[in-house]
């Protein structure tokens, strides 16, 4: 009996706290954040997951949303998880999302063949799928502002920079040590072309999810292969880990270079003064001398509206969530434009991010002026392929280090058009673009 | 081919010795910190024949509870005793709530059990210290840190971290100790007992309960142990979980009841994968270790299914 009315009750009270939730405001878009907070990923999620929504909540706040029209954020723990990933999107699809971000490439990849069926845009920032970059073949997916295949290509045109050009990487030998998981895997068969085209021997070395912590193995064969060059994938603990076994070893640090999810302030602290010299890609600004990140401040941090640690606030990942952020409300803001509606829907959305042109005029108008650079994109081009830098770990911090450089786009376009093409044929019938193009 | 599988990495042996020593040893380390995770597994199995699944994330518990004690402004060593409470509350907790009500439970109602130990210890973790990693309190403990280089001929070196030397020294002192106390003390020989037969046990009067706290608290010293050594090579993370599983192939192959099968099967699976991943894993494209610990233990469990050490169950019918 007793049991009996313990479970009425709560399944009222359950009712009556639904019946409270507040019913999203009429003029609001609903915009869908996945993260992830728990889990082996949860030291790479969590400032990430602290920026994207951040930046959102300051625009509610300052601004009042996008033109009057109030962003409900909601979270989707992942895990870094693909399985809760795809049960996120199922999760978040019935409540008309404006945009999905997964935040993780496998995710991303299980996702794809959905979107353009269900008609929801997904917002890869600089992951996902490379081939995705290619508008016509995937209307419903953005990779800005660069893809892997960009990124690969930055970091090998920067080795042959500073070996004094392309045809001296002839002989050289490079190694790549990647998270075997589809995104680790998503950048070799670029560096496989490459090492055709230019010459160079290239070594794997795939460190298995579990294996994060325990990279001893990897790091004895880089010792024994000796390659000229370290070119690093990693994510959550497989970053620091990396870095001190690489350290460990006595590899030059100076010659590794990790992509841009490489480059989290506690990835190369782990190495402390001895990772001096380590490398990674960029593509915003770190730190908080911004308009924009002291807007997030005061309206946001300062206001305890956000969850961010006060000593990881505007780092490297953190800014990387802004910048994320920024890309969805500037898709929003664009839609706005183009379908002359205040609240839009997911099919404006997607015009609007295929639209999406961040200049530097309005780079400076939202308080982001030097943080990042202009950003096209259009119906054929849904990455932009974005100019990267270089940023060098001294010790203590990231540090700039040379100016702002393009990826090799002239070579891979073609290569992402022919994977595009690749990919429509391996999943066919692959639905021809239908979606009007309002660009060009 | 042949050549490659057969020859090839003995050659490479044969030219390389300073190679093949720093890869020895590499496995003698990692091999180490498994039979650490080990013998947490191995000294609750012993008292109350669970399978303690909850053992990997134990070891994460007990070193973000240290380092998020440090980083509160608790100094490294009051820490380490505060940190040593702690994972003695859990133990009693563990007795109090979970194998209390449990006594005379099938025994994989009390693996299901741990596995739900498991999820709540994650949630509490994450819900105290957050989810990032945590750096090691290395220096602070007092733990050495940098490397000495030994030079081997002309061109050969073998490096040695004073941290893995460290390990490898506490490891062979919990060993010792947790031998001496099993086999010598009262309450050690009253714990093999219990091992033995629950109810003969109680019948001349040793207390279930207490045994319990007691050997639960022991496997929350080892995984504090575990947690510093290993949270020193890398750092403190819920990641560390899944590495924690790689004593199962480590139990399999020592047994699941000996504390000295724990060790040598640690060191034979540290090494042997090592050796495999180096030498044979490249023919594959590499990243073979994550399987070949398994494979290794299944290949020994042909010839003795019962583990290296482990008892031999013979039952009539």
């Amino acid at each position: 009996m007793r049991l009996r009315s313990l479970i009425a009750g709560g399944i009222l009270a359950a009712m009556a706290s639904t019946a409270a939730l507040p019913a999203f405001a009429e003029d609001s878009v609903y915009v869908p954040l996945f993260s992830y907070r728990t889990g082996p990923f949860a030291g790479s999620g969590i400032p990430i997951a602290n920026g994207m929504s951040d930046y959102l909540t300051m625009l509610n706040e300052r601004d009042g949303g996008i033109n009057g029209v109030k962003i409900n954020i909601e979270e989707c723990e992942t895990g870094y998880d693909t399985q809760k990933g795809v049960e996120c999107y199922e999760q978040v699809k019935a409540k008309n999302p404006l945009v999905i971000s997964p935040y993780s490439t496998g995710i991303t990849l299980q996702v794809i063949p959905k979107a353009g069926v269900d008609k929801i845009p997904v917002l890869s920032m600089a992951y996902g799928l490379s081939a995705a970059a290619v508008g016509n073949v995937f209307p419903w997916v953005f990779n800005p502002p660069a893809t892997y295949w960009d990124g690969a290509s930055a970091i090998v045109a920067d080795i042959a920079r500073r070996e004094g050009g392309l045809e001296s990487l002839k002989g050289k030998k490079i190694g790549y040590i990647y998270l075997d998981a589809g995104y680790g895997k998503e950048a070799i068969p670029l560096l496989e072309d490459f090492s055709k085209q230019y010459g160079f021997e290239l070594t794997l070395y795939p460190v298995p999810g579990k294996e994060m912590q325990n990279q001893s193995s990897q790091w004895l064969n880089v010792r024994r292969d000796r390659p000229d060059y370290m070119i690093m994938w990693g994510w959550g603990a497989m970053n620091p880990t990396a870095v001190k076994e690489a350290v460990k070893i006595r590899y030059p640090m100076d010659k590794f270079y990790g992509v841009w999810w490489s480059g989290g302030n506690d990835d190369a602290a782990a190495g402390g003064e001895d990772a001096k010299g380590y490398r990674t890609l960029n593509f915003h600004g770190v730190g908080s001398d911004y308009p924009v990140i002291q807007d997030i401040k005061k309206y946001v941090v300062d206001a305890g509206k956000s969850q961010v640690d006060p000593a990881k606030f505007a780092d490297n990942l953190y800014n990387r969530g802004v910048y994320n952020s920024m890309l969805i409300a500037e898709g929003i803001r664009r839609a706005q434009e183009l379908s002359g509606k205040k609240v839009i829907d997911a099919t404006d959305m997607r015009a609007g991010l295929e639209n999406l042109n961040v200049d530097e005029a309005r780079l400076k108008e939202m308080g982001m002026e030097g943080f990042a650079g202009a950003l096209k994109l259009s119906c054929s081009d849904h990455s932009g392929h974005h100019q990267v830098y270089v940023v060098e770990w001294d010790g203590k911090d990231w540090q700039k280090s040379g100016e702002w450089f393009s990826p090799m786009t002239e070579v891979v376009r073609p290569m992402l058009e022919k994977a595009a093409e690749e990919y429509k044929t391996a999943n066919a019938p692959w639905p021809e673009r239908t979606e009007p193009c309002l660009s060009n | 081919m042949l050549y490659q599988i057969f020859i090839d990495p003995f050659v490479q042996m044969v030219d390389m010795p300073d190679f093949l020593l720093q890869v020895i040893w590499e496995g003698f380390v990692a091999g180490v910190l498994y039979a650490l995770i080990a013998l947490g597994f191995v000294l609750i199995f012993k008292a109350s024949g669970v399978f303690n699944f909850a053992q990997g994330i134990m070891v994460v518990f007990a070193g973000l509870t240290l380092v998020g004690l440090h980083e509160a402004g608790v100094p490294a060593y009051l820490a380490l005793v505060l940190a040593i409470g702690v994972m003695a509350v859990l133990a009693i907790a563990v007795e109090r709530f979970v194998m209390r009500p449990l006594v005379n439970q099938p025994d994989i109602i009390l693996l299901m059990s741990t596995i739900g130990m498991t999820y709540f210890l994650i949630g509490l973790g994450e819900f105290v210290f957050g989810g990032e990693p945590k750096k090691m309190i290395t220096q602070e403990l007092g733990l050495p840190t940098g490397s000495t280089e030994i030079e081997i001929g002309e061109r050969g070196l073998v490096i040695l971290q004073h941290i893995d030397i460290a390990a490898a020294v506490i490891a062979i002192i919990m060993v010792s100790a947790l031998a001496l106390f099993f086999n010598k003390t009262r309450i050690g020989r009253a714990l093999r007992a219990v091992a033995d037969d629950h109810q003969a046990a109680q019948s001349v009067g040793i207390s279930l309960n207490q045994i319990w706290a007691i050997v639960w608290f022991a496997a929350g010293i080892v995984a504090l142990a575990t947690g510093i050594m290993w949270g020193a090579r890398s750092d403190v993370s819920f990641a560390l979980e899944i590495v924690a599983l790689k004593a199962l192939p480590v139990l399999i192959l020592g047994g699941f009841t000996s504390i000295p099968g724990a060790i040598v099967g640690g060191l034979i699976i540290g090494i042997g994968e090592k050796i495999g991943e180096i030498y044979w894993g490249p023919l594959v494209g590499g990243g073979i270790e994550s399987w070949l610990a398994y494979m290794i233990a299944l290949v020994f469990l042909l010839f003795r299914p019962q583990g290296l050490f482990g008892e031999r169950i013979i039952e009539r019918v």
